[in-house]
Parts: C-alpha cells; sequence; structure tokens
C-alpha cells in the first residue's frame, strides 16, 4: 500500500477518534435536513446511525463523504479539520461507502466493478495504460488478486463475470460492498445494507460485517432500520429525528432512552 | 404491373446481370461507410461517458481538419502538423470541460445536450473567423497517403478501388481496435464505464469526473482528427461537412449509441444502403435519395429494435 497516503493513519490507535462531526447544519432552501448535530467516530468501532424516516441519516453520511455541503459545521476526519469534504478527497483519504438504493456499474461484471474500486490505488499514468503492457499490465494483475481476494471473502466467486445488472438484489448489495472494500477503507459507510433483503441475506450480511470490522479493523459506520441487527452488531448508536441528535450512547442506553421510544412510537397527545 | 416490376425485380437483374458494377457499388458503400462509422465512434465515445449526445461532433471532425490544413499552410512538416492538431483537440476538450461542462455536472442531460450545440455555433463562429469559410484540401503527399487507384478484373468487369480508400479503412479498423480494447481492459477505460454507469458511484470510489470528461472529449477529438484527414484527403474540408456528419445519427440509431462495433457496423450498412438504394432504385424516384435513405432506413429500425443492433437493451426493475 501507499505509505505517504496511509502514515497519518498509523497514529491513530484503536478508540481514538477517527472522524468527528461538529455542529453540523445542512438544509435545501427552506427545508433543514441536518440541524446543530455533532458526533464522533472511534476507530475500530461499528457506529450505527439510526432515526425513524426522513430523520437526515442518509443527508449525515452524504455530508460525512462530500456529496452534500453542510451551511454550518465542521468535520474532522484523521485530525484534519474541512468545512466541507470533497469525494475525491474523502475516497482517497479512506472514506468508502455503499448507497441506499445500490449504485454499481450496471453494464459491468461483478469483477469489473470490484476493480474500479481499486482506481485511486492504481497510478500508472495515461500512456502506459494506452500502451497496457509493461507497468499498466503488471499493476492489473497485482490488484486483480487482492480482488479476488475480496471475492473468495464475499463469497460470491460463482458470479465474478456476471454483469450486474442482472443479479438479485441481495447479491448486488454484496457487490457494492465489495467494491467499497477494495477501497481498503479506514471509514466503511453502510447506507442499510440490509434492506430488503430476507433473513438469511440478512444474516450472511451481519456476518460480514462483523467480519471486515474483527478481521481487517476497519471502522464502520451503518445506518439501519432493522433494530435488532442494530442492538448485536454496533458498539455505539446515535439516534436521528427530523434532522436533530435526540440520543447517543451504547445500544442498551439508547433502547432505554424515553426520547427514542417516544420518536419510534410516537407520543399520545 | 410494370412498377412493381422497376422495384421489386429489376433492380436485382442488374445486379446479376453487371456483378462488376454491383461489386464496385458496394464498394463505394463500404468506403463512405467507413467515414460514417468513424464519426460515429466519436458520438459513442461521448454518449459511453457521459450519456450526452454530442451534437459538436461534426463540427469537431470540421474544425480537427481545417486546424491541421491550417498548420500545413504555415509551412510546418507533416508530423509537427499532426501533433501541434492533437494539442489544439487537447485544449478544445480542456476548455470544454472547464467552460462547459463542469458548470452543468449534475443537470439533466438535455441541458448538457443543448450546451453542444452552443459549441457547434462557437466552433463555426470561430472556425470562420480563423480559417475562413471556402473549402480547403488536405495535402495528403505529406502523410505517406497512397494515391491513385488499383483495377482489378471481377466476374468479366473490373473494379477501380482509390488506394486513399484502402488506406483510410485499414486506420479507422485499427483506430476502433485500439479504443475498443482500451474501454474493455485497461483502469481508465473501466473508469470512463463506470462514470457512464453511475456518477455517484464512480465519485465514491474516487474516480475524477472532470478527467475523465478531458480524457473521453480528447478521444473523440482524436476521432474526428482522423475522420477530418480522411474526408479532407478524397475532397475538400468545408463547413457544409457538418451536415453530413448528421448521418451518424441513423448510424447511431442502427448501430446502437452504446456500442463501439454498433457504430462500425451501422456505419457500414447506412453506406452501403444508402449507394445501392441511389444506384438501383434512385432512377426510379428521379435520384436523390441517398441524402434521405439512411434516415428511412434507421426510421425502420426504431419501430422493431430501438435499442439499436448492439446497444444495451434497456431493463428497468419495476
Amino acid at each position: 500500500m501507499d505509505a505517504s497516503v496511509q502514515t497519518k493513519t498509523h497514529n491513530l490507535a484503536k478508540g481514538d477518534t477517527l472522524l468527528a462531526v461538529d455542529n453540523v447544519s445542512l438544509s435545501f432552501g427552506g427545508v433543514k435536513a441536518i440541524t446543530d448535530v455533532s458526533f464522533d467516530i472511534k476507530k475500530g468501532e461499528i457506529r450505527a446511525i439510526i432515526g425513524p424516516n426522513g430523520a437526515g441519516k442518509t443527508s449525515m453520511l452524504n455530508v460525512i463523504n462530500g456529496f452534500y455541503h453542510p451551511q454550518q459545521g465542521r468535520i474532522t476526519f484523521k485530525g484534519e479539520t474541512r468545512q466541507k469534504m470533497r469525494p475525491y478527497v474523502a475516497a482517497s483519504q479512506g472514506i468508502a461507502r455503499t448507497f441506499q438504493n445500490v449504485a454499481l456499474f450496471k453494464g459491468m461484471t461483478t469483477l469489473d466493478n470490484i476493480m474500479a474500486g481499486r482506481t485511486l490505488k492504481m497510478n500508472t499514468g495515461f500512456f502506459w495504460q494506452l500502451w497496457r503492457h509493461g507497468p499498466a499490465m503488471r499493476e492489473e494483475v497485482e490488484h486483480r488478486h487482492i480482488v479476488e481476494e475480496i471475492i473468495d471473502f464475499l463469497e460470491i466467486q460463482a458470479i465474478r463475470k456476471t454483469p450486474v445488472g442482472k443479479l438479485p438484489y441481495g447479491l448486488q448489495k454484496r457487490v457494492e460492498l465489495g467494491r467499497a472494500l477494495a477501497m481498503e477503507p479506514e471509514l466503511l459507510l453502510l447506507d442499510e445494507p440490509m434492506a430488503g433483503m430476507n433473513l438469511e441475506e440478512k444474516e450472511d450480511m451481519s456476518r460480514f460485517i462483523i467480519d471486515v470490522n474483527t478481521q481487517y479493523g476497519t471502522t464502520i459506520a451503518l445506518i439501519e432500520h432493522d433494530i435488532s441487527v442494530v442492538m448485536d452488531l454496533s458498539d455505539r448508536v446515535v439516534v436521528l429525528e427530523y434532522g436533530r441528535k435526540i440520543a447517543d450512547g451504547t445500544p442498551n442506553q439508547v433502547k432505554n432512552d424515553q426520547t427514542v421510544i417516544d420518536a419510534y412510537l410516537g407520543v399520545p397527545h | 404491373m410494370h412498377v412493381l416490376y422497376m422495384v421489386l425485380i429489376d433492380p436485382f437483374v442488374q445486379m446479376v446481370s453487371a456483378p462488376d458494377l454491383f461489386i464496385q457499388t458496394i464498394w463505394e458503400g463500404l468506403v463512405a461507410g467507413v467515414l460514417y462509422a468513424l464519426i460515429a465512434l466519436g458520438f459513442v465515445l461521448i454518449f459511453k461517458a457521459s450519456g450526452v449526445f454530442n451534437f459538436a461532433q461534426g463540427m469537431m471532425v470540421v474544425f480537427a481538419g481545417l486546424t491541421l490544413i491550417a498548420f500545413q499552410d504555415m509551412g510546418l512538416p507533416a508530423i509537427v502538423a499532426l501533433a501541434a492538431s492533437i494539442g489544439v483537440m487537447y485544449l478544445l476538450a480542456f476548455s470544454i470541460e472547464r467552460v462547459v461542462l463542469r458548470p452543468l455536472v449534475n443537470q439533466p442531460d438535455i441541458i448538457l445536450f443543448m450546451a453542444t450545440f452552443g459549441i457547434t455555433y462557437l466552433l463555426i463562429g470561430f472556425g470562420e473567423m480563423i480559417f475562413g469559410g471556402e473549402p480547403k484540401e488536405v495535402n495528403t503527399k505529406a502523410f505517406w497517403l497512397p494515391q491513385g487507384s488499383i483495377e482489378f478484373p471481377v466476374l468479366g468487369g473490373f473494379v477501380q478501388m482509390q488506394k486513399i480508400d484502402i488506406a483510410a479503412a485499414i486506420i479507422a479498423g485499427l483506430m476502433i481496435a485500439a479504443l475498443a480494447f482500451f474501454f474493455q481492459k485497461t483502469r481508465i477505460g473501466r473508469a470512463l464505464r463506470a462514470v457512464a454507469d453511475s456518477h455517484k458511484a464512480a465519485l465514491s470510489v474516487g474516480i475524477s469526473l472532470n478527467q475523465i470528461w478531458v480524457i473521453v472529449w480528447f478521444a473523440a477529438g482524436i476521432v474526428a482528427l482522423v475522420a477530418g484527414i480522411m474526408w479532407g484527403a478524397r475532397s475538400n474540408v468545408s463547413f457544409a461537412l457538418q451536415v453530413v456528419a448528421l448521418k451518424a445519427l441513423p448510424v447511431l440509431i442502427l448501430g446502437g449509441f452504446t456500442s463501439i462495433p454498433g457504430a462500425i457496423i451501422g456505419g457500414l450498412i447506412i453506406g452501403v444502403g444508402e449507394k445501392l438504394g441511389e444506384f438501383y432504385w434512385g432512377p426510379l424516384m428521379g435520384g436523390g435519395i441517398e441524402s434521405w435513405l439512411a434516415y428511412f432506413i434507421a426510421l425502420g429500425f426504431l419501430l422493431f429494435r430501438p435499442q439499436g443492433l448492439f446497444g444495451d437493451k434497456i431493463i428497468e426493475r419495476i
């Protein structure tokens, strides 16, 4: 791996703050998506972001990886504070993500999709690429090894050459996870990784998430609606409602928090 | 009865009775087809990578051709003139990305399409200002392109082929093979396809849209330059050429907007269909059907196979 990109990371030990979001507010015209939210993600943990529909969870992920630029607040990643992220910076600094409604390269095969995740790790220039032999070829082979490892890890060998548009939804989600893993991220953002899955698929996905976290030490932030999954997987949970943070703590703390219960079940008037 | 005979029987009788003429016509069609294919290829490149139909592609052919001629007229040796023209095409790609595409990221495709109209008219005005309006000829000798023609006997007659046409076909073939390979097998090729499929997913893996757009417009510029040279070597490069370039539209409908092989085969079918139509059926309708037959064929295709011969079939999950 490229040493210069990674130097900063090694200074962070497990439990240090990897990412901090401070007083972030985001609005679209008159609509306030996020209002003054602060929380942090510690290195090595699985951090869940939950909340009812429209609470601003996905907006929060979009702020973290630079798709949305908040009007107020700061984002600190690996000790570097920014007013806003840019997608390219986020990707090159080690933030990978998946999307709520699977965003794969539909016309491309599983293999090519995951290889696309290696884009930033590959750096032969344009003219070597034109020639393809020599450095570009060597590089292609080398990265193919890593991609094959990911394919083995996710148990998707059989669909290696299938165009992903043809795959069932559950497998598409898995390929998307593979593409994110190919970036060797430090922070992996998962937007509803289990939406629309059956019980078996959910169990598989939970297992992959835990394995990624323990084997590779990847920090994970995930949005999920299935509360039992969230309680099992995550170390800490932040709860959003109407764009505001209403609770933050361990799954048990959050579960017994009256505001959270009210937010999910409604308050009698 | 007579009309039916003239339309359905007589042309085929003519084809069989004079096979050399028939083969000559097909060859002429293939030659025209190669040029259509080259122009269509420029469209496909940009459409694949950005989902934008680049109306300016035809004008880019003219502009590239005239740039090269201008450099040659300045007395530069062929190689230097060629390199300088490639440089100009890069500059063009770079400025289009910076000035036109970048401010329009995430806008609907139709907005980008309209922007390419703007580019077309800008290039026309700018080109006429620098190069003047009159048609110009490419100095083919300087490019080691062969001249003259070869004749060989076929079935009791003769077929004549211009050497320049043969050269054009070979160069176009090589170029297409190289592009297809580049798109399929390299990191940048993969990134190009990725951008075409999903902007946000491409951004999330760290692909730079700006860089990809420069590369793809540059590639389309080089294809335009080759098309310009080939066209200019056969006749003149003039602003009227950009109307001919619109023939690429039926070619694309035939071949599919996203397929490189489709552009080639579509180009050849349109070229051959046009010449055969003109030669054998044209006289029945007073000639000149060459100018609209291509669109007619495309219309037929739209009815039965709207994604084209090789285009991606659009499957929507509902």
